[in-house]
C-alpha cells in the first residue's frame, strides 16, 4: 500500500521509469476509451444496431419504418429534454408522465375553447405543476425525488377527476393536425419535438440559465457563494420540465386523438430517465447532453422495436433495457475518476 | 519539549495509547503518538486543524484501526473493531455536532438501546420519562424530556448527549469541542458535570479551542502538530502563550520579530477613505459585537484560532451567514445582508476556506469556473457572448499564470494551487472593491503559495481592500497592514504599526496582554 504510494507519487512530477510509463499509458488510454464511450457510446450503439437490422431484420431499415419509429418516440424525447435539465441540477422530475395525462385531460376539459387557447392552458398547467415542484425543492428543501413523486400521484389524480375516469376523444382538427399534418414532408410530431430540442440545445449551450443549471448541479454551495440565483434557477428548471411534459401530453393526445387519465404518459418518467442516462448524463448532475439524450431515446425505441420484429416477448425487451442501463451507468462512472 | 510518556498523576491509566501511528493515502495522520489518561483526570488535547486530534480520537473509539502501536484499556491490551465495541468497554464520546436521534424525545435518546421494559416486554414509557426527568434534575439540566430533541435548543441537546454519555456508566469520556454550541450558563452546567465525573474517577479527554476552558478544567495537556506529539505535561506548567506557540509551531523563546513591510509606509490609506465597514455583527454562540474596517489598498488580517469566528465573519460579510444583527457597508452604502448576490453586486468577493466544498465546480472547465460569477455581465438578454468570456478567461489565465492544457481542462484535474488561482480569477474579473481571502494558501504548494501572496500584494497596491484570514501567523504578519484578532467570536485585539509581529499576534491569540521582549517566562494567571 505504502509502497505503491511511494512509487506512484513521484511519477506525477518526474519522468517515470520505462515500465511505469507503459503502465501509465495503458491506464490513461483505458480512461480515455471509457470517456470516449461515455460521450459517444450511444452513437456507436445506434450504428451497431442499424447495421444489425440491415442484415438480420427484414424491412426494418426503410425510410418509412425508421420515420415511424422516430415518430413514436417523439414524446419521450420531449419529456427527456426537461428531465435532462432536472438531472443536470442533480435533481429528477418524476411528475412528467402524470403532467402528460393532466395536459390531455385539460384539452378535453377546454375543448369548447379555441384549440390554441386550450393548448396554452394545458402548458400553463404544466408550468404550475413545475413551479410547485420547484418551490418545494428550492424553498422548502424537499428532495426532488419526493416532491415530484407527490405530483406523480396528484397530477394523474386530477386528470382522472377531470375525465370522470373515462377516456375521451378529441375532435379538434387543430390539435389532431399536430400528429397528422406535416411541414415540408416532415411529420408533424417530429416537428413538434424538433422545435423544443433546438430550443433546449440553445438554452443549454448559450444562455446564462443553461450555465447556471450545470453549475448548480456540479456544486450548489459554490454556485450560491458565487452569487448565482440558485432558487430561481431550480424553479425555472422544473417549470421548463413541466411545460415540456405538458407539450408531450398535447402531442400524445393529438396522435391517439383521445385523452386517457390512466394510460397517457404512463411510465414516461422512467423512459425519459432511461434516455438521459443511456445518453451518458450522470445522475450526479453538472452535465447536460441534449443531442445524446435525443439519440438515446431513438436508440431505445429502435432496440425495442427490433426485438418486437424478431418476435421476442416483452419480457426479453425489458431485460435488455436493464442491461443497457447498467452498461450506460458503468460507462458514465468514469467521470468520477476522470 | 518532548517527554512523550508521562505517567498519569494517580494510579494506573484508564486508557493508554502507546506509540500509535495511522496513515491515510498520502498522509501520515498520526506518527508514534503516546497518551495516557488516569482516573479522574481531564486531559486536554490541542492542536490546529489537521494536527491529528480527530484521528487520535477515532482510534481510541474504534472508528479507525491503528496501523502501529498499542491501546491499553485498564491495563489490558484492546483492539476496538468498531465504535460499538469501544462503547461497550465504557468509552463514551461527545461530539461537537450533537449526535442524537433528532425526531425522538429526550428520554428516548437518553435510554436509546436500553429502554426500561414493562412486563409485556414493551417499552415502559412512563418509567422511562420519569427516570429521564430524575436524571436531568440530578444533573441540574433544564430540558423537556418528552419533546423531540430537535425542538430543543442546541445547548439543551448537547446537555442531553452529555447526560447520556454519563448515564452509560462510562469510564472514559471523550469530549470534542463540547462547548462550541453552548452559551455561558450551559458551559457552567457542563463543567459541573465534568467535576462530578472527575470525582467518580472517570478519565476524560477534552478537546477545545477555547483556552480559558482548558486552563480551568484540564489537569494535563497534550499538543499535537502535524500528526506528532510535540508536548505533553501538566496544564499549569504550560503558559498560555507558550501553548499557542507550541500549537502553531513557533517557539516563543526564539520570538521572531518580523516586521515586514513597515518600511513601505503601510499605514492605512492615503485619503482615510474606508471601503468596508463592519459594525456589531451578532450571532448567537458564534459572533459577538464584531466591528472592523478596511481601507482601499489595505490588507487587514483576521487572526484567531479555529472556531474563533474568522470564517463566520467572512461569510457574514458575504451574506452567507445568518446573523441576528449587524451592518456591513461598502463605500458607505449599506449592503443588504443574507444574499451573496447582493454582496457581489456591492463589490465584495470571497475566496472561501474550503476550496473543494465551496469553491470549485470540479467537473466544469476552467472557462466555466472563471466565468461563473461574471456571466450575467457578459450576457445580453440571457444569451452569453462566448467571445467576451474567452477574452476574460485568456487574460486571467495568463495574468495569474494558471498552468493547464487550456481553458477547456476540467478544474477537478488541476493542482490545488491552480484551482486556487482559477477561483481568484473568478473574483478578480469582477473588479471587486473588497476581496476576502479565507485561508488562501492552505494546501497548495510552495510555488503557488508565493504566487498567490504576490498577487495579493499587487492587488492591494492597486487599491483593492483585502481582508485576509490565515492560520499561518507568518503569512498573516507578512501580508497584513493591520491584524484584527478574534477570540471566541469577539474582537480580542487589533494590532497595527509596530505591533504587527508574530510575537504580539501569538499573545493576542492566546488572549494575554502584549508581552515585553522577555515575556516568555511569564506565568499565566487564569
Amino acid at each position: 500500500m505504502s509502497e505503491t504510494l511511494a512509487s506512484g507519487r513521484p511519477a506525477a512530477t518526474t519522468p517515470p521509469a520505462p515500465g511505469g510509463l507503459r503502465e501509465r499509458l495503458s491506464s490513461v488510454s483505458r480512461a480515455d476509451a471509457l470517456r470516449w464511450l461515455r460521450d459517444n457510446g450511444v452513437y456507436l450503439a445506434l450504428a451497431v444496431l442499424l447495421v444489425f437490422d440491415l442484415f438480420f431484420t427484414p424491412r426494418f431499415v426503410t425510410y418509412s419504418n425508421l420515420n415511424q419509429q422516430v415518430v413514436s418516440c417523439t414524446r419521450v424525447i420531449v419529456v427527456a429534454l426537461g428531465m435532462s435539465l432536472a438531472i443536470g441540477t442533480e435533481g429528477i422530475d418524476l411528475s412528467v408522465g402524470a403532467v402528460m395525462a393532466l395536459s390531455g385531460a385539460l384539452l378535453v376539459e377546454f375543448s369548447g375553447l379555441p384549440a390554441i387557447v386550450a393548448i396554452l392552458l394545458a402548458l400553463l398547467a404544466g408550468a404550475v405543476v413545475g413551479a410547485l415542484n420547484g418551490s418545494l425543492i428550492a424553498y422548502v428543501g424537499v428532495q426532488p425525488i419526493v416532491a415530484t413523486l407527490a405530483f406523480l400521484f396528484a397530477g394523474r389524480s386530477i386528470a382522472t377527476l377531470l375525465l370522470y375516469g373515462h377516456d375521451a376523444t378529441i375532435q379538434s382538427d387543430t390539435i389532431n393536425k399536430i400528429s397528422s399534418g406535416s411541414i415540408f414532408g416532415v411529420r408533424g410530431l417530429i416537428v413538434a419535438a424538433l422545435v423544443p430540442v433546438l430550443l433546449v440545445f440553445f438554452v443549454v449551450r448559450r444562455t446564462t440559465f443553461g450555465r447556471r443549471v450545470v453549475a448548480i448541479g456540479d456544486n450548489v454551495r459554490a454556485s450560491y457563494l458565487s452569487g448565482l440565483p440558485v432558487k430561481a434557477t431550480l424553479i425555472l428548471v422544473y417549470v421548463t420540465s413541466g411545460v415540456l411534459a405538458a407539450w408531450a401530453g398535447v402531442m400524445d393526445t393529438a396522435s391517439i386523438e383521445s385523452a386517457s387519465a390512466l394510460s397517457s404518459g404512463l411510465s414516461y418518467e422512467l423512459f425519459a430517465i432511461t434516455a438521459v442516462v443511456v445518453g451518458g448524463t450522470p445522475l450526479s448532475g453538472g452535465r447536460i447532453r441534449v443531442v445524446n439524450t435525443v439519440v438515446a431515446a431513438i436508440f431505445m425505441q429502435l432496440l425495442r422495436s427490433t426485438l418486437t420484429f424478431h418476435n421476442e416477448p416483452d419480457a426479453i425487451s425489458q431485460m435488455i433495457t436493464a442491461v443497457v442501463i447498467i452498461v450506460a451507468v458503468f460507462v458514465s462512472r468514469v467521470r468520477a475518476r476522470a | 519539549m518532548t517527554n512523550p510518556t508521562i505517567a498519569a498523576p494517580s494510579g494506573e491509566p484508564v486508557l493508554e495509547a502507546k506509540d500509535v501511528s495511522k496513515s491515510f493515502p498520502g498522509v501520515r495522520a498520526l506518527d508514534h503518538v503516546s497518551l495516557a489518561i488516569g482516573p479522574g483526570e481531564v486531559h486536554a488535547l490541542v492542536g490546529e486543524n489537521g494536527a491529528g486530534k480527530s484521528t487520535l480520537i477515532k482510534l481510541l473509539t474504534g472508528v479507525y484501526q491503528l496501523d502501529e502501536g498499542q491501546l491499553l484499556h485498564r491495563g489490558k491490551h484492546v483492539a476496538f473493531g468498531n465504535p460499538r465495541a469501544a462503547q461497550l468497554a465504557g468509552i463514551s464520546t461527545i461530539y461537537q455536532e450533537v449526535n442524537l436521534v433528532p425526531q425522538q424525545s429526550g428520554a428516548r435518546n437518553l435510554y436509546l438501546g436500553r429502554e426500561p421494559r414493562n412486563r409485556m416486554g414493551l417499552i415502559d414509557f412512563r418509567k422511562m420519562n420519569s427516570d429521564a426527568k430524575a436524571l436531568l434534575r440530578d444533573f441540574q439540566i433544564e430540558a423537556d424530556v418528552e419533546a423531540p430533541v430537535s425542538s430543543l435548543g442546541l445547548g439543551a441537546q448537547q446537555m442531553i448527549s452529555v447526560a447520556r454519555a454519563i448515564a452509560l456508566d462510562a469510564n472514559v469520556v471523550i469530549m470534542d469541542e463540547p462547548t462550541s454550541s453552548l452559551e455561558t450558563r450551559e458551559v457552567e452546567t457542563l463543567f459541573r458535570l465534568i467535576d462530578r465525573l472527575k470525582s467518580a474517577g472517570v478519565a476524560m479527554i477534552y478537546v477545545s479551542h477555547r483556552l480559558e476552558e482548558l486552563y480551568r478544567i484540564c489537569d494535563r495537556v497534550s499538543v499535537l502538530r502535524d500528526g506528532k506529539l510535540v508536548h505533553s505535561g501538566a496544564m499549569a506548567d504550560l503558559p498560555r502563550a507558550q501553548l499557542v506557540a507550541t500549537m502553531l509551531g513557533h517557539e516563543l523563546l526564539e520570538q521572531v520579530k518580523r516586521q515586514v513591510g513597515l518600511t513601505e509606509e503601510r499605514t492605512g490609506a492615503p485619503s482615510g477613505r474606508i471601503v468596508l465597514e463592519v459594525e456589531h455583527l451578532e450571532r448567537r454562540s458564534l459572533l459577538h459585537d464584531i466591528s472592523l474596517d478596511v481601507h482601499p489598498g489595505e490588507v487587514v488580517g483576521l487572526g484567531g484560532l479555529l472556531g474563533s469566528g474568522r470564517s463566520e465573519t467572512a461569510k457574514a460579510i458575504m451574506g452567507a451567514q445568518v446573523l441576528d444583527s449587524g451592518e456591513v457597508r461598502i463605500d458607505g452604502k449599506p449592503v443588504r445582508l443574507g444574499s451573496p448576490s447582493h454582496a457581489i453586486q456591492a463589490g465584495i468577493a470571497l475566496l472561501p476556506e474550503d476550496r473543494k466544498l465551496e469553491g470549485i465546480l470540479p467537473n466544469l472547465t476552467i472557462r466555466d469556473n472563471i466565468a461563473l460569477a461574471i456571466l450575467p455581465r457578459l450576457a445580453r438578454a440571457g444569451v452569453v457572448s462566448d467571445g467576451k468570456v474567452d477574452a476574460i478567461v485568456a487574460n486571467f489565465m495568463k495574468r495569474l499564470n494558471i498552468r493547464a492544457y487550456g481553458p477547456d481542462q476540467k478544474v477537478g484535474t488541476l493542482s490545488g494551487g491552480n484551482q486556487q488561482k482559477v477561483l481568484l480569477a473568478r473574483w478578480l474579473c469582477l473588479s471587486p472593491k473588497l476581496l476576502i481571502l479565507d485561508e488562501p494558501t492552505r494546501g497548495i504548494d510552495v510555488g503557488a503559495k508565493a504566487e498567490v501572496r504576490a498577487t495579493v500584494d499587487d492587488l492591494a497596491k492597486d487599491g483593492l481592500g483585502v481582508l485576509l484570514i490565515s492560520s499561518e501567523t507568518e503569512e498573516l504578519v507578512g501580508q497584513s497592514h493591520r491584524i484584527v484578532v478574534l477570540k471566541e467570536g469577539r474582537v480580542a485585539a487589533v494590532l497595527s504599526g509596530d505591533d504587527v509581529n508574530e510575537g504580539a499576534l501569538v499573545h493576542a491569540i492566546a488572549g494575554e496582554a502584549e508581552p515585553d521582549d522577555t515575556a516568555a517566562e511569564e506565568d499565566t494567571d487564569v
